[in-house]
This record gives C-alpha cells, sequence and structure tokens, in this order.
C-alpha cells in the first residue's frame, strides 16, 4: 500500500468543494434567457381529469406557457417505461399500463403530474400553476397492495386486471413443499417490510434547453445514470436522437436509488423548451420529493422455514405482495424479483427454496429501487426467520446460523446465484467478539435492575453487487447490459484523466478511483482527474447503483489501465533499448527491473506525443478505452449484531450497541468504506426504529415533511464499531465486492431481533416506533 | 411564498397601527408564520416585525415576579441568569424547543399567539398561573389558551409579555415526537403558595390542559411515589399517526412522574 495507493486512508478530494458550499448541482446551473417551472400535480389519488382550463393561468404575470399532457402526445413524445420486462408463472408478460409525463385522462396518485407552467420566476409559475382549472371525477382508491388484489377494488390501470401486474414464481414448489411436509420442525411467520421515502439532500431538479440553431438538447438532470437517461429518453419518449441531445448529471446531493430512473419531469421540461422557446428549470420542493420521488420497499410476506432433526434447514417458502404504486418505475419490476428472490438462500445451505411474488398497481407514488432494492426485503425475511426459529428450537441464534452456513465455494444455492467467495462464520465470530456476545445475560441482567429491557439480535446477510453480467441479466428479462466503460487520458506531461460510466453522488469516486490510477502508476492523487455525468464527455456507461462502481466501475479502469500499461511499457522498452517484459512502473518511474535505467512517467507520456521516437509501426498518443462486462455478480456477506435497551414506561428503544463486521472483498479506502457502512445502518436502523411512509384511505400521504416522517438524526443512532475480516472476489480483476448497501441490509433485522428479544415476542412492526413498542409490551402483559 | 409586504415596527403603538393594515399578520421570530407562508398555507398582505422592538425583549426578574418581554427567543429564556435562578424549570423547558437555529429565532409571545397544542410554553404558563399581557390588557393563562391554536386574542392584539410569581418547585417533562420533535406530551408540575398545579401539552385534543387525576395526587404529597397507580383517562386525548390516546394517556402520568422526581431533586 503506497500512501495515496490501494488501502490508504486518503481524505476525499471532493469533499472541500462539497463543505465550503462549492459543490455545483442542477440547482445551480443558470443558462442566458432561462426560466422556470412548476408543475399542476393531482391532490386526488384517484380521478378522471374531465376538464382542463389553462386560460386564466395563460394570462397571469410572467407566464411564457401552459402545456397539458394533450399538447405533449400530440408532440409524439412517448410513455415512461419500465426496462426490465418479467413473465408470469403463466407465461404472459407483465400487464404494464400507460404512463403518460402528463395525466391526459386520469390521475393515478397525490401528486401525479398534469400541467406543466413555465414563467419568468419561480414564483410566478406558482402562482399561474394555481391558477390552472382541472375538473376532476373523483373515484375511490386503493393504497394497501394486499386489498388492490381483492375483486371489486379501485382498479387503477384498465390493463392489469385485479391490479395485478405479475405472479411470478422462483425455485422449486414441489421440493419446498415436500420438505416442509416431512421437517421436524417448521418455523411460519408474517412479515411487513415498510415503505420508505429516500430523502436524498438534494431534491431532485431538471434543466431542458432546446438550441434551435443547433436543433440540439441539453438536460442537466440529478441522475445517476445519465447515459442511460439519454439513451431512454432518445429510444422511447422521443425527446430528440441520442447524438442531438446531451445528458449531464453534475453534483448530486445523493440518490440511494432514487435518481436511478428517469421521471417525468425531465421529459416534460425537454420538451417544454423546445415548445416554449426558453430554457426550462424545475427543482423539486420537499413536499414535491415526498410525494413523487420513487418510494422503497413495502412487502407483505408469508415465510415457512423448515428444519431437519439436526437444525438443518431443508426448504424456504415464500409468498410476497410487492406494492408498485401507480406507474411502473424503471426498474420496479426486478427489485421484487430478481434482486430479492435471488437472494433468499442468504448465507445459508438451503436444500429447496420456492418463492412467489405478485406485483401490485395501488394508488401511491412508484416503488423502486431503493439502498438495497429487494436485498433488504429477503434478508429481513431470512434474518427474522431464523432468530424466531432459533428460539422456538431452544438453540442460540448464533450456533443455529453457525449450523446451516455454506462454507464451501463456488456454491449454487437453488435461486439462480453462484456464490464465488466467502467465509461467514469468520464475520459471525468477529461480530460475536467485538460484540462479547458471550457476556450478554449479565448486561441483560444489569439492564432489568435499572428497569430496562435490554436484547440482543444479530443478522447474517449476504448481497449481491457488481450488477451485473449482462448477458446473465438479459436472459432474466432486462433491457440493457450491465456492463461499464472507462477512458483512460494520459496527457502529454503525465497528468491523467479517467472518463468513467460511473455517476459519483456521494460515493467518493473521484477519490477512490485516483487511488487505483496511482496504485498502478505513481502518480499522485492530485494529478489524476476523474471525469463523469456528461454524455458529451464520457463515453457509453451504465451509471451507479447495486453497489457496483467498485466492483463494475473500476474494473473497466483497470482493464483501461492494463492497456495503457502495456503502450507505456513498450514505448520505454524502446527508449531505454530493453527487453518490453523487463520493464516495471514503479514510484512514478518506469524501470528495466534489475537496473538503474529508468524513465520518469512524464517523459513516456512526453515520448508518446511528441511521437519523435516510438516503435516501429505504433500510434502516437497514450489514452486507452475499455469496456468490462462483470464475470458474476459479487456477493458482500457479513454479520451485524445490534443491542437495545427499552423503557418500558415509555416504549423507548436506545440502541446500546451497535457491531457490524463485514465482508467486502479488498478494499480501495477504509475510510470511505466505514463511511458507507455508517450511512448504510443509518437507514437501516431509521428503517427499524423510525421512518415510514403512510397513506390514508383515500391515498393522501400522511408523512409528507419532516413533521411526520422522521428521519434518523446523530442522537438517535449510537456509535457504530464496524470492522472487515475480507475474502477477495475472485470474479473481477481487483477482488472488490461493493459496500455501498450492505449496512441498509443488514441492519434492519439486527434491530428487531434485538427489540422482540427484549420484550419477549415473536413479530414488532417496523418502524418500533416508542408507541408501537409501548402497545407491544401492553399487549404481552 | 406568495408576495408580502414587509413592516418592520418601531414601538408597540407602532405595529398597532401598521397591524391594521390589509391582512396584516404580525411577526415575531417567523418559526410558525414563514413556513406556513413558503408552503402558501397563509398569505398575509403585510407583515409587522415585531422582533426589533426593545421594549418586547428579555428577562425581568423582581422578588418572585419574573416577566418576559414577547419578543424574547427561546434561547435567551433558556440562557437568562436571573431565570434559571427563579424558575430553572421554565429556562429547561426553552432549552428543549426545536433545534438551536429555532431557539435562536422563536419567541415567548410568537409561541403563546400560535397555542400549538404540542408547543411547549403553554403548559408552563398554565400550570404557573401566569398572565398574558398585552397592549390592551391582562388575561390570565387560564383565560387565554383557548383551543387547538386558538387563544382569547381578538384581532390585531399584541402580547407584549407573560409574567408570573415564580414557584417554590416546579419541572417539566417533555416526550418529544420523534419527527418533529415537538411534545407528544410535556408535562409541567409546579408548586407554589396557591398549591400544587399541573398542565400538560402535546395530548389533550383541546390543547393544553390541567390534569386532576395528577394534581389531586400531588395535593397531598408532592412526591414521585404519590403517582403510583395514578391512572390519567385516555378519553379527550389525541390519537394521531405518532401516538394513540392510551399511549398518551399513559405517558401523561409518566412524565409527570419524573417532573415530580426532578422538582424535588
Ligand atoms: C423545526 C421547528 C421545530 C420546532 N419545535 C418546537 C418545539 O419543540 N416546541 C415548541 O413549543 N415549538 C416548536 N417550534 C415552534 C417555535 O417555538 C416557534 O418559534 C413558535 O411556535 C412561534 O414563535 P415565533 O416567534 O417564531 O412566531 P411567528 O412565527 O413569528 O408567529 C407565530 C404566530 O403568532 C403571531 N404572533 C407573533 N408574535 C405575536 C405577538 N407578540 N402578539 C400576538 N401575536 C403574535 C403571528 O402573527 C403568527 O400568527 C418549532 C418550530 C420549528 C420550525
Amino acid at each position: 500500500m503506497g500512501i495515496e495507493g490501494i488501502g490508504a486512508r486518503v481524505v476525499r478530494k471532493e469533499d472541500k468543494r462539497f463543505i465550503t458550499g462549492a459543490g455545483r448541482y442542477v440547482d445551480d446551473m443558470v443558462v442566458p434567457g432561462m426560466k422556470h417551472a412548476a408543475f399542476v400535480r393531482s391532490p386526488h389519488a384517484h380521478a378522471q381529469i374531465k376538464k382542463i382550463d389553462v386560460k386564466k393561468a395563460q394570462a397571469m404575470p410572467g407566464v411564457i406557457g401552459v402545456l397539458t399532457g394533450k399538447e405533449l402526445k400530440a408532440d409524439g413524445i412517448g410513455n415512461l417505461i419500465c426496462g426490465w420486462m418479467i413473465h408470469s408463472k403463466d407465461g404472459s408478460p407483465m400487464k404494464m399500463g400507460a404512463w403518460s409525463p402528463l395525466a391526459v385522462d386520469k390521475v393515478r396518485y397525490v401528486g401525479d403530474a398534469v400541467v406543466i407552467v413555465v414563467a419568468e420566476t419561480k414564483g410566478q409559475a406558482r402562482d399561474a400553476a394555481e391558477a390552472v382549472e382541472i375538473t376532476y371525477k373523483e373515484l375511490k382508491a386503493v393504497v394497501d397492495a394486499t386489498k388492490a388484489l381483492q375483486k371489486g377494488a379501485p382498479q387503477v390501470h384498465a390493463e392489469a386486471e385485479d391490479n395485478l401486474i405479475f405472479d411470478w414464481e422462483i425455485g422449486d414448489a414441489k421440493a419446498t413443499d415436500a420438505a416442509i411436509k416431512a421437517a421436524a420442525h417448521v418455523t411460519r411467520m408474517k412479515i411487513v417490510n415498510n415503505r420508505l421515502v429516500p430523502n436524498a439532500m438534494e431534491p431532485r431538479a431538471a434543466l431542458g434547453h432546446y438550441d434551435k440553431a443547433e436543433d440540439h438538447f441539453t438536460c442537466w438532470t440529478t441522475s445517476q445514470n445519465p447515459h442511460v437517461a439519454r439513451l431512454v429518453m432518445s429510444a422511447f419518449y422521443n425527446v430528440a436522437p441520442e447524438n442531438k441531445l446531451r445528458v449531464i448529471a453534475p453534483d448530486v446531493g445523493g440518490g440511494f436509488g432514487s435518481k436511478i430512473y428517469i421521471y417525468p419531469e425531465e421529459i416534460v421540461c425537454l420538451w417544454a423548451s423546445k415548445k416554449t422557446g426558453v430554457p426550462v428549470k424545475w427543482v423539486a420542493d420537499r413536499t414535491e420529493s415526498f410525494l413523487t420521488d420513487a418510494h422503497g420497499r413495502d412487502h407483505v410476506s408469508t415465510v415457512e422455514m423448515a428444519f431437519d432433526k439436526n437444525n438443518k434447514i431443508t426448504g424456504f417458502k415464500v409468498d410476497t405482495i410487492a406494492n408498485l404504486g401507480a406507474y411502473m418505475s424503471l426498474f420496479s419490476s426486478c427489485v421484487p424479483t430478481y434482486l430479492y428472490a435471488t437472494l433468499l438462500s442468504g448465507q445459508y445451505n438451503i436444500p429447496a427454496i420456492h418463492a412467489n411474488v405478485r406485483t401490485v398497481y395501488t394508488n401511491t407514488a412508484p416503488v423502486d429501487a431503493y439502498r438495497g432494492a429487494g436485498r433488504p426485503e429477503a434478508t429481513y425475511l431470512l434474518e427474522r426467520t431464523m432468530e424466531v426459529a432459533a428460539r422456538e428450537l431452544g438453540l442460540s441464534p448464533a450456533e443455529l446460523r453457525r449450523t446451516n452456513f455454506i462454507t464451501e465455494f463456488p456454491h449454487q444455492t437453488p435461486v439462480i446465484m453462484n456464490y464465488d467467495a466467502g467465509d461467514y462464520g469468520a464475520s459471525l465470530d468477529a461480530a460475536t467478539k467485538a460484540s462479547d456476545y458471550a457476556g450478554f445475560a449479565k448486561r441483560k441482567a444489569a439492564a432489568a435492575r435499572q428497569g430496562k429491557l435490554r436484547g440482543i439480535g444479530m443478522s447474517c446477510y449476504i448481497e449481491a453487487c457488481g450488477i451485473a453480467p449482462s448477458a446473465a441479466v438479459g436472459s432474466l428479462g432486462a433491457g440493457v447490459g450491465l456492463w461499464e466503460s472507462a477512458e483512460v487520458r494520459v496527457n502529454a506531461v503525465g497528468t491523467i484523466e479517467v472518463l468513467t460510466g460511473s455517476h459519483s453522488h456521494g460515493q467518493g469516486h473521484e477519490t477512490t478511483f485516483a487511488q487505483l490510477v496511482n496504485q498502478r502508476f505513481g502518480v499522485p492523487l492530485d494529478s489524476v482527474s476523474i471525469v463523469h455525468g456528461d454524455t458529451d464527455k464520457v463515453q457509453m456507461g451504465m451509471g451507479t447503483y447495486g453497489s457496483r462502481s467498485g466492483a463494475v466501475g473500476m474494473s473497466a479502469i483497470a482493464k483501461a489501465l492494463d492497456k495503457v500499461e502495456a503502450k507505456a511499457k513498450k514505448i520505454a522498452a524502446h527508449l531505454l533499448e530493453a527487453d518490453e517484459g523487463d520493464i516495471v512502473i514503479e514510484n512514478g518511474e518506469v524501470k528495466v527491473a534489475g537496473t538503474d535505467k529508468s524513465l520518469p512517467w512524464f517523459q513516456v507520456a512526453l515520448a508518446a506525443y511528441t511521437a519523435h521516437n516510438l516503435p516501429a509501426g505504433m500510434e502516437p498518443g497514450l489514452k486507452e478505452t475499455a469496456f468490462y462486462d462483470p464475470a458474476n455478480f459479487t456477493f458482500p456477506a457479513g454479520c451485524y449484531i445490534c443491542e437495545v435497551e427499552i423503557d418500558p414506561e415509555t416504549g423507548t428503544t436506545e440502541i446500546v450497541q451497535f457491531v457490524a463486521a463485514d465482508d467486502f472483498g479488498n478494499i480501495i479506502n477504509p475510510m470511505i468504506v466505514e463511511g458507507q457502512v455508517h450511512g448504510g445502518i443509518a437507514q437501516g436502523i431509521g428503517q427499524a426504529l423510525l421512518e415510514g411512509a403512510h397513506y390514508d384511505d383515500s391515498g393522501q400521504l400522511l408523512t409528507a415533511s419532516y413533521m411526520d416522517y422522521t428521519m434518523p438524526r446523530a442522537g438517535d443512532l449510537p456509535s457504530f464499531r464496524v470492522s472487515t475480516t475480507n475474502t477477495p472476489c475472485p470474479s473481477n480483476p481487483l477482488g472488490i465486492k461493493g459496500c455501498g448497501e450492505a449496512g441498509a441490509i443488514g441492519s434492519p433485522p439486527a434491530v428487531i431481533n434485538a427489540i422482540t428479544d427484549a420484550i419477549g415476542i415473536t413479530d414488532i412492526a417496523m418502524p418500533a416506533s416508542p408507541s408501537t413498542v409501548w402497545a407491544a409490551i401492553r399487549a404481552k402483559k | 411564498m406568495y408576495a408580502v409586504n414587509y413592516h418592520r415596527a418601531a414601538s408597540v403603538t407602532d405595529a398597532a397601527k401598521l397591524v391594521k393594515s390589509g391582512d396584516a399578520k404580525l411577526l415575531s421570530g417567523g418559526m410558525t408564520l414563514i413556513p406556513a407562508m413558503k408552503t402558501r398555507l397563509a398569505a398575509p398582505s403585510d407583515l409587522v416585525d415585531l422582533s426589533r422592538i426593545k421594549d418586547l425583549q428579555g428577562v425581568k426578574v423582581s422578588g418572585k415576579t419574573v416577566t418576559i418581554g414577547a419578543a424574547t427567543t427561546h434561547y435567551d429564556v433558556a440562557n437568562d441568569e436571573k431565570l434559571r435562578k427563579a424558575c430553572p424549570a421554565l429556562a429547561h423547558l426553552a432549552s428543549l424547543i426545536g433545534d438551536p437555529a429555532v431557539r435562536y429565532k422563536g419567541t415567548i409571545g410568537g409561541s403563546v399567539a400560535n397555542n400549538d397544542p404540542a408547543a411547549d410554553y403553554p403548559a408552563a404558563l398554565l400550570a404557573l398561573g401566569a398572565t398574558i399581557v398585552t397592549n390592551k390588557r391582562e388575561i390570565s393563562a387560564a383565560k387565554f389558551f383557548i383551543g387547538l391554536f386558538e387563544t382569547a386574542l381578538k384581532e390585531g392584539e399584541i402580547i407584549t409579555a407573560v409574567s408570573f410569581t415564580a414557584p417554590a418547585k416546579a419541572a417539566y417533562e417533555k416526550f418529544r415526537n420523534p419527527a418533529s420533535r415537538y411534545a407528544i406530551v410535556g408535562v409541567f408540575v409546579a408548586k407554589g403558595k396557591d398549591g400544587v398545579s399541573v398542565a400538560v401539552t402535546g395530548a389533550g385534543d383541546d390543547g393544553v390542559f390541567r390534569s386532576k387525576e395528577i394534581e389531586a395526587a400531588l395535593a397531598k404529597n408532592f412526591a414521585a411515589s404519590a403517582l403510583d397507580g395514578v391512572k390519567v383517562p385516555a378519553k379527550n386525548l389525541m390519537t394521531d399517526l405518532h401516538a394513540s390516546a392510551e399511549y398518551r394517556a399513559n405517558l401523561i402520568a409518566v412524565m409527570a412522574k419524573r417532573a415530580v422526581a426532578a422538582a424535588n431533586a
């Protein structure tokens, strides 16, 4: 490890601009002549649009344009798409209802965009938006997925009868049923995974600019995924052909998944810019974020886990209803299927698994990937069930898990995944040791003397990251490949630009990616720039989500670096009159191994560009591109142990200890990894204790502001104790597994296991708020 | 926010005149009014800013009498040395309001005028038997707090101060709403020359109220143990997303007990 290379705790390069307020976000972008947009949104969860009258609004001061869905359709703008085709078990394709960027006949959730108003100022746009007169005929709404499936429930889309989008299965139903029948013990549970609002610090925003002279569009947008945004906006929404559409995602203030997708607003702002002849900017306010950012989770499941007489799991059967909201968002279909049910084997040897998943339309905000995306839901089922099973079987939760751990790799699960490496026992050992698991009984007794209920809970999670092998996801219905690209440009003076298709919105790529270059060529971090987020600068890429930027994005960079290295060595061998095989690059020098002959790095770069003396036939320049398609998913795993103390008088839960022992494969920057784990656990504790989106029966979002939606604050969280025991990932050149989502995946069941242990109950709803905990304690008495 | 005319009042008399114009509203710390305007839920034509009027600022203690100017910020109430001696419970209460930014701007007058059913000050003023002083008259807290966001204030009437006699013992215990950090239940107990009084905020479906059950139990014996087994009825308590009426009833007893223990400490 060099002081700036792989493994070094380098302070994040990008933080200087972020913490001095110098970051540049979409809302900071100013284009000459730019005007402001406001959207008129549905106040109803379900209604027919009878009439839209824009006359009054058009006459308001400063108004430039008031545009409706009819005009948008007339201009040929397409409907939003879901990019992953899932087939029901009867072979029929998923039943997708139309999602027009501006609603035309019907609105389907509170916040559905109906009209865009463009005006000189934001205030004027909002004033005029209030003057748009829309006549609605209200319809009955349904917000609960289970109720939506019942006969006679309100129909959200004509295309999906009984609101059922697809009824999908995976695994072997017969073998699983047989295992349950023959079992010595079966643990059965009904488990709810609560709906969450992502709450990125920066709200979504879009600036659309149509340049008439060039017949060219530019879109600044808060995207985790600008290249795919361009592709989709060109290919499906008919905004403009790709060569006439530039998408820029500048600094983006957090995404957690919610900014992967293409939303109506960016499409409408681009179209409205052409229509009105002015650049159009829209920035969501916090209420719009709550109402319209894609939400996460919202599953209801029943599970049955079968054990033989040796406490080995013999089968796991799952039935899940997943609420997808009013429209199918871009990746909504793969989250409760291939990102979920394929992880139901967890860290365990389970010979038979079967999962059935029904996805359902309701009159709520669309639901899509949110930090962890499917894997937290799978982990929650498994780890809650394991805990309850251990209690039912009278075993230590740690021992029941250890008894069932997969110990040999590669391991083929019954649900597609092929685990390549791991050491689950090592994580469990590290976590039990760090948490003094053995000494818990003493601490519980001490707490009891203070009138407190103390509980301990663990969670052994696994997830699949680095998504994903393109051919594999293609065969499962994905509309895109999930490789990544990189271009490494060595300048004539030896400084380096790395152009990547990954997108950083808090991850620290400008630091970690530069560390890789430093490791390879010894160039100081300051001489390495990471370029991302602009389709005019960077070749096609697939963006950042699913903890893929390290495993896939950096692997692409490593591949491009290989090519640069090979060429640099050829040049150096030529200049130093040595054999190519004897050249090594070390500490910023290109040397002939075992001699004192060397050239500084920059001289090799300079030679490539002066091209005065290159090997015969070699092209000038030192710049290489690579596309990397991963060979497999990566499988980060770990063990989390949470200890809580509950005040039975008020139901308040205090997390007194939280230990995380993760296996992330090789680590580029331990400080950044710890930051990711801290943030992920904060979100997981948020889900378990604090957060929850609630709609009333009429479809109004009751938790549409921070007055009612509880975000985790520093004071709600303990000081995390994190560590790693790493097995390098054999499936990518850097041995990286990914760490971005682990915390949010592993922590909720650990917290709930601890709370239910403290109270002595089987289950409690998330968020386990003080009132919920108090009611549970009272119900037990 | 809609366009609005801003006036900075130089004196209470000046403010009283200005507030007559159009659909004017008084502005103090703005921590309640401005967010409501930003979300377009409030749309005054004019704002009359009281926060720079010298006469409305600061805490005065003379003998047992405490007077707090209406435009005194929560921060200043929390940190006033004289008040921390005369009635530390009230200074402590102020330190529990919102977050530092809210405490630097928000004022006691604004809070009292707004009478949010989950605000902290109303519990203290009711339990302390305080007087709300306006530019027109003096109103007892018992008559002032009428219902949810409702007070005895008349159109354009300006609170200038609140005053009360320092109690022998007092304490405030607050159970926070996990999201907003307002009170789900806040209990202020005070023991003064007129006996024990206990006021509850955050819980009543008609706003702040005095708890007869708790007062009766404490009248005989001002000790936490006097509340063992005392049940507060759930009737007339709020149920919302965060807490049921039963849970609030429980919390009233628990917070009261803790407050008495703190008052006696
Ligand atoms: C994030 C946040 C958290 C908060 N948490 C809490 C909490 O935990 N506990 C709590 O009690 N409060 C809380 N508050 C509210 C805060 O205490 C406010 O400061 C207070 O409610 C209003 O005071 P203000 O000075 O800001 O009044 P303003 O917002 O300026 O005015 C409020 C209302 O009172 C009227 N008014 C103001 N001054 C006078 C006067 N002198 N005479 C007559 N009418 C007047 C105004 O016209 C307006 O209608 C919180 C606020 C925020 C934003």
